[in-house]
């Protein structure tokens, strides 16, 4: 397995829109394995980062490799990265049907059977148009889709904001189930920082485009003395305004 | 629940090959299915006007031309007349399919990228592991042979419609209204026009912004090589005074000197304006049918043209003649490609370079 690789190592990471820095001097190193919580408030850098990770965008400044020194983009890189962009933009005039199809046709390894078994036991039609689907179905159609194709890693950029309380808690079951059973390793960006209580074993805190803090879970708990990770989160967070004028 | 476990082997780096064309082909085909039935649509419903109006003037036409003896002034008459009854419209019909070219481009090509990339799911597809060049290329590639392969098509039928007007000299293969419109010009206009609308999308990143980008450019595009590029593919021929232009040439200008030196154009109208409406009386028989004064006019011309010549007047033309459609159809239809490749390249390129 993979477990002693890092799925994630940033170094110096920047990137540059115009003038504006949305990340920089990004250095990280994120252990196989885990599920990642990437938290910060809107603006933090965060889609930028996970931009960074699945190859849409290339860095301004520094590197980033991922699943053990690959570069991101690359054809392997992306056979191994399974990406669920914020407002899970699936194809809305397609039908689930046709998206499991497509998946396949476009990446070169794709369960479709466990995809159709994992709709079926959750009640999506496969004839309706994803368009047609609840947000709390969207979002499970997007998971099931980057799970059948047997990521290494899974990357999701906010998938619950647009979610109920029971959709939210049923997607991140699942999500916790692929980590735990299946050894996915997680890396997953949220303002909701409830959901991410139960299943982050591994923090990153992000804002204003720089990393705050960065470590497992349990350990930071320990180190600050906080009883939650929400508590964790918003102690770094308040601090942050304050840091930036100095 | 163990069906739904997600195995957790790995194809090794080095195994990796890349996703085949003909799965991607499912792809562009689910997705661009409207988009090449619209064209299809349309293409489809000019192509049975064009038929349908085509039988009758080839019917016509062949009544006219049955005409015999062929030289006689009735039979000419004939021709003279289907011209005069079928000409104009065919004409409008045919500047009227200018059009066809920029709206394939704009609602076949523009969208591709562009409609990707305002609604977000190019975050989508470029993460796949097909990789967003590969993926781009084989959503291009294919598209790009639909649209040329079925507006060649077209072009053939045009060419067949058309083909009475240039046989009875109404019209010339290189007037700048037709010349883009038959040969090989036209396909190649559409892929030019799929070419722009793909970058245009890829660059404006919104479907409406992108076709109306797209329409314009074309239509820019269309304007400069017709009005200002076209005459110039190969220099044109001089001819000098006693030229009566075969039928099929392409008359770019027409000049006067007296001993070597211009005389303007308005100095010269008068010049023969007033020699013209002297000569005509004198030529025109009584009684003579309105039909058939123009013959009349036109000998007088000829007339003012000969006393012009043997006083010192010359008359300078020039021209391109007919023999060169075809050039001008590899020419146009070379540049035309080269543009295209160096568009499409340039998107796929670009596709591989965009920062999101």
């Amino acid at each position: 397995m993979t477990d002693h690789v890092n799925v994630v190592e940033a170094s110096g990471l920047g990137k540059r829109y115009g003038v504006n820095w949305a990340l920089r001097e990004c250095t990280l190193a994120l252990p196989a394995g885990q599920v990642t919580a990437l938290v910060g408030p809107n603006g933090a850098g965060k889609s930028t980062l996970l931009n960074l990770t699945v190859g849409l965008t290339a860095p301004t400044a520094g590197t980033v490799t991922v699943l053990g020194g690959l570069l991101p983009g690359s054809p392997a890189a992306l056979d191994r990265i399974a990406f669920a962009a914020q407002d899970t933009p699936l194809y809305k005039t397609l039908s689930v049907a046709d998206m499991l199809h497509l998946t396949r046709n476009l990446t070169w390894r794709f369960d479709l059977a466990y995809a159709q078994a994992r709709l079926a036991e959750l009640g999506i039609p496969l004839r309706r148009k994803t368009g047609k689907l609840s947000g709390g179905q969207q979002a499970q159609v997007a998971l099931t889709l980057a799970l059948a194709r047997r990521p290494s890693l899974l990357v999701l950029d906010e998938p619950v904001a647009m979610l109920d309380p029971i959709a939210r808690h049923d997607f991140m079951a699942t999500v916790l189930a692929a980590a735990s059973a299946d050894g996915v390793s997680v890396l997953l960006a949220s303002h909701v920082l409830t959901e991410l209580e139960r299943v982050a074993s591994y923090l990153v805190l992000l804002s204003c485009g720089q990393v705050r803090l960065a470590g497992a879970v349990d350990d930071l708990l320990a180190t600050d003395h906080q009883a939650s990770l929400e508590e964790l989160a918003l102690t770094y967070l308040r601090e942050t305004p304050a840091e930036v004028t100095k | 629940m163990t069906a739904l476990t997600v195995p957790g082997a790995h194809a090794d780096a080095a195994t990796l090959r890349p996703v085949p064309w003909r799965r991607m082909a499912w792809v562009t085909w689910r997705q661009h299915r409207f988009a090449l039935g619209g064209m299809v649509a349309l293409l489809g419903a000019l192509s049975l006007y064009l038929w349908m109006a085509g039988l009758h003037v080839h019917h016509a036409y062949a009544t006219a031309t049955a005409c015999h003896p062929e030289s006689s002034y009735a039979c000419q008459n004939q021709v003279i007349n289907f011209n005069t009854a079928y000409g104009p419209t065919a004409y409008t019909i045919a500047t009227l399919l200018h059009v066809v070219p920029a709206l394939i481009g704009a609602f076949v090509g523009a969208p591709v990228l562009a409609r990707e990339l305002e609604t977000g799911t190019f975050r989508y597809a470029w993460t796949l592991g097909v990789g967003r060049q590969r993926w781009t290329l084989a959503k291009l590639v294919p598209l790009t042979v639909a649209v040329t392969a079925a507006s060649g098509a077209f072009s053939l039928l045009f060419s067949w419609y058309y083909q009475p007007f240039f046989a009875d000299g109404g019209n010339i293969p290189l007037d700048p209204k037709l010349f883009d419109l038959h040969g090989i010009a036209f396909a190649a206009w559409t892929l030019a026009a799929f070419a722009i609308g793909a970058l245009m999308g890829l660059l404006i990143r919104r479907v409406v912004p992108a076709i109306a980008a797209t329409l314009a450019a074309v239509a820019g595009l269309l304007f400069v090589a017709r009005l200002y590029l076209q005459q110039h593919y190969i220099a044109p021929l001089i001819a000098k005074n006693p030229f009566n232009p075969p039928v099929s040439a392409w008359i770019i200008n027409a000049w006067w000197t007296k001993n070597g030196t211009t005389i303007s154009q308005s100095t010269m109208n008068q010049i023969t304006y007033t020699m013209f409406r002297q000569i005509l009386p004198a030529i025109l028989p009584k009684n003579v049918n309105s039909n058939d004064v123009k013959f009349y006019k036109r000998a007088a011309n000829s007339q003012v043209l000969n006393y012009l010549t043997h006083h010192g007047y010359t008359q300078w033309t020039s021209y391109q003649p007919g023999s060169r459609f075809w050039p001008f159809q590899w020419i146009e239809g070379g540049w035309l490609l080269a543009l295209s490749v160096l568009l499409l390249a340039a998107t796929v390129w670009l596709v591989g370079r965009r920062a999101t």
